[in-house]
């Protein structure tokens, strides 16, 4: 009977083990195929804009050729004009500040600073024309330029410093009867572009992406499933999805992987549970700037330096610079492995006017919130882009200096290279005091990581993260986790027992031996 | 006179053995886990803790209901009788090859010392690290569409718990693998948990076997 009851304990043991391991697993039709195989479909035109009678004409002007569009899309240039794309600000409440009107009107970044006295030169990457020093464009609906989003023959160029002209060499008859969606080569030529050349800011979005390799972008890639840039920042009434932090500050709007990939993409439960805290840019962008290198720092300070009375510059083996006598001197980084901050989607900036009164530590030209009470907040890959620039240490604001003219004697610094006239022009340019004093302090601006998603294999590893030594997250200290994390006190406490007991045994051992060794001598 | 008795039922030796095998492999998972070193992989190494804790976890659960229908849970009330002299054994008495001062029997295969002990580790080691580790897989899980959680803010203390008890166990083991050497002979007590027989002096043997034997059939009743 004791045999059988045993024996029936055992057999129940093993029928528990079987019941926990071979539970069945549901099979779910994998949601990367069904989003795979939406993405595929190719899109049908219903419109042939090269057979429209309107457009069978030659035009003279751009804005002719706006003028038509709205002949006919009689309601878009009023979303246009309502977009980010168009206005130079936006409502965003900030905590602490309030609801505020910013954009690149008002805010400061710590590359070219700002657009303030520059404008007709950063209007080349504006969706209008005419762009004036004081942003006239804003009110015309002529001055949008439909061909620059929506031109389909890659021949649309803009003009350098003709406030948002294109090229006058132009076919605008053959670009205006050969428009549609959206390419990417329509929005890399200036997101991929921004900070006056390639792959300046972003890090993750530069001219490789026009044709990237799975290697490179894994949804973007020629060789992959070949995805456009709005497949995913997707569009309503001219409203896309997307936000990019130099400017944006709510949590809104945002272009997210979940939206296709929902919440819980991974088959393995723990790795689902790290959604909740871990962006999936962390894991599936271990690295950016893949192929063409990226600016990391930019030391303004260095600025001005002259060979015989001529501005030069110095390039490095890439042909990126590393030095310009009108920018100063640059460092630049490729294949870099993001840095890691706790982001909530909301962010401040600073903004032209706002006083700095620490000026020891790195001032955060925008400055992404975040931290891992916050149940919003996600461990999140950044660029972070140092720089030292001009800076007011009386009236404690960073300046704003003119940067941009085409003549001399206009006092501006590309020009001149004098840094007190810039800097007392920009300034009133803005209606700020300049004291005449200028000293360089230490900025940081912040760029959240979301393209060049590598394929799933090469994916960040536990052990990059879950480890004492270079953890990828050894920056990031508010909160405990496994494998990088340790009480210093139980950890010697830990040791100590068992050290302790290691010895108390050894040394009964010892003591056994030689007892044992000296009862059989006497009993010899 | 001295007689092969049997002494750990075929359960019990199975319940030791699966247990210890269970321990020494969660040790080695959750030392990697914990960063100590590595060797299965970070990811294999949650992977494998997780299951020999579920594995662990069906294995206590059936202990305990063993303990309970065998009465072999009386083994293990803490008792002072006897205390003093098992602590001189092992401080004086071994040395000067003195006998053990607890007599082994089927009634009472443990001293007084091991009986502390081994209570210890059923009502406090073990229950702290189930209970720690069932925390720590589970104060987030996935459920459906979403993630759930437990309202604790930080894995700190649960890990620190965690931590603590691993190394109170590997510090058992050392002590445990030592004192299986301390028997009868060298290896009278690995091999009695074995086999599940270890010679005893027969006088008591015969009363306790015989004992044993009135306590099956009175529950076979």
């Amino acid at each position: 009977m004791k045999k059988i009851a045993t024996v029936l304990v055992l057999i129940g043991f093993v029928i528990t083990l079987a019941i926990v391991f071979l539970k069945p697993t549901e099979i779910i039709q994998s949601n990367v195929n069904l989003l795979k195989q939406k993405y595929n479909k190719e899109k049908q035109k219903s419109v042939d804009h090269a057979k429209l009678p309107p457009l069978q004409k030659n035009f003279s002007n751009p804005q002719e050729v706006t003028a038509t569009c709205i002949a006919c899309h009689t309601e878009r240039h009023k979303e246009v004009m309502a977009s980010n794309h168009w206005n130079w600000e936006r409502e965003e409440y900030i905590e602490g500040r309030g609801i505020v009107y910013i954009g690149k009107k008002n805010a400061i970044n710590n590359f070219c600073i700002g657009v303030e006295g520059n404008e007709q030169s950063c209007a080349k990457c504006h969706v209008g024309f005419g762009m004036t020093d004081q942003l006239k464009a804003y009110t015309n609906e002529n001055n949008i330029d439909c061909l620059v989003c929506h031109d389909q023959t890659e021949t649309y160029v803009k003009a350098s410093e003709k406030g948002g002209a294109p090229d006058p060499n132009i076919n605008l008859t053959k670009i205006a009867q050969n428009v549609g969606t959206p390419t990417r080569s329509n929005c890399g030529v200036c997101h991929f572009f921004g900070g006056g050349g390639n792959n300046v800011k972003h890090g993750d979005l530069e001219k490789s992406m026009f044709e990237p390799t799975k290697e490179i972008d894994v949804h973007m890639a020629v060789d992959g499933i070949n995805m456009s840039c709005v497949a995913c920042h997707t569009s309503e009434n001219h409203m896309m999805l997307g936000r990019v932090y130099s400017l944006s500050s709510m949590n809104r709007n945002r272009s997210t992987c979940e939206q296709c990939h929902g919440e819980q993409p991974h088959e393995s439960g723990i790795l689902n549970e790290h959604t909740i805290k871990v962006a999936c840019q962390t894991c599936h962008i271990p690295i950016y700037a893949k192929v063409n290198a990226t600016k990391t720092d930019w030391n303004w300070s260095t600025a001005g330096d002259l060979r015989d009375g001529q501005p030069y510059h110095i390039e490095d083996e890439d042909g990126n610079h590393t030095y310009l006598s009108i920018k100063g001197s640059f460092t630049w980084g490729k294949n870099l492995q993001p840095e890691y901050i706790w982001f909530n989607g909301t962010a401040d900036h600073y903004m032209l006017g706002d006083i700095v009164e620490d000026t020891t530590k790195p001032l955060k030209v925008n400055n992404l919130k975040g931290s891992y009470d916050d149940n919003e907040s996600k461990i999140t890959p950044v660029k972070i882009h140092r720089a030292r620039q001009p800076f007011d240490p009386v009236n404690k604001m960073l300046i704003q200096p003119k940067l941009f003219s085409d003549k001399y004697g206009e006092g501006a610094l590309w020009k001149d290279f004098d840094w007190k006239r810039a800097s007392e022009i920009g300034m009133k340019d803005v209606n700020l005091p300049f004291s005449g004093e200028i000293s360089f302090i230490n900025t940081e601006m912040t760029w959240p990581i979301n393209h060049m998603v590598s394929t799933k294999d090469k994916s960040v590893d536990c052990i990059e993260c879950h480890t004492r030594k270079e953890s990828r997250l050894a920056g990031l200290n508010d909160f405990y986790m496994p494998g990088r994390d340790y009480s210093e006190f139980i950890e010697t406490f830990g040791k100590a027992i068992i050290f302790l007991t290691l010895i108390g045994v050894l040394s009964h051992l010892t003591v056994r031996i030689y007892s044992s060794k000296k009862l059989k001598k006497g009993a010899k | 006179m001295k007689k092969q008795v049997y002494i750990y039922r075929s359960f019990e030796r199975f319940w030791h053995w699966t247990q210890s095998i269970l321990i020494f492999f969660l040790v080695a998972t959750g030392f990697e886990i914990h960063g100590s070193f590595r060797f299965f992989g970070y990811e294999n190494a949650v992977n494998y803790h997780n299951i020999a804790a579920y594995t662990f976890i069906v294995l206590i659960i059936f202990a305990i209901f063993w303990h309970f229908s065998t009465g072999e849970w009386k083994q293990y009330l803490p008792t002072l009788k006897n205390i003093r002299a098992q602590i001189n054994f092992y401080l004086i008495g071994i040395f000067r090859n003195a006998p053990h001062p607890t007599k082994k029997s089927v009634l009472s295969k443990l001293n007084p010392l091991q009986k502390l002990v081994y209570l210890g580790l059923k009502v406090m080691v073990i229950p702290v690290m189930v209970i720690s580790g069932l925390l720590y897989m589970f104060y987030r899980y996935p459920q459906k569409e979403s993630i759930q959680s437990l309202n604790i803010d930080s894995l700190e203390l649960i890990a620190y718990v965690h931590t603590l008890g691993a190394f109170i166990l590997i510090a058992f083991i050392i002590a445990h693998l030592y004192l299986i050497t301390t028997g009868e002979t060298i290896t009278s007590n690995i091999k009695a948990m074995i086999t599940g027989y270890e010679e005893l002096e027969s006088h008591e043997e015969n009363i306790s076997s015989k004992s044993s034997e009135e306590n099956e059939t009175g529950k076979e009743v």
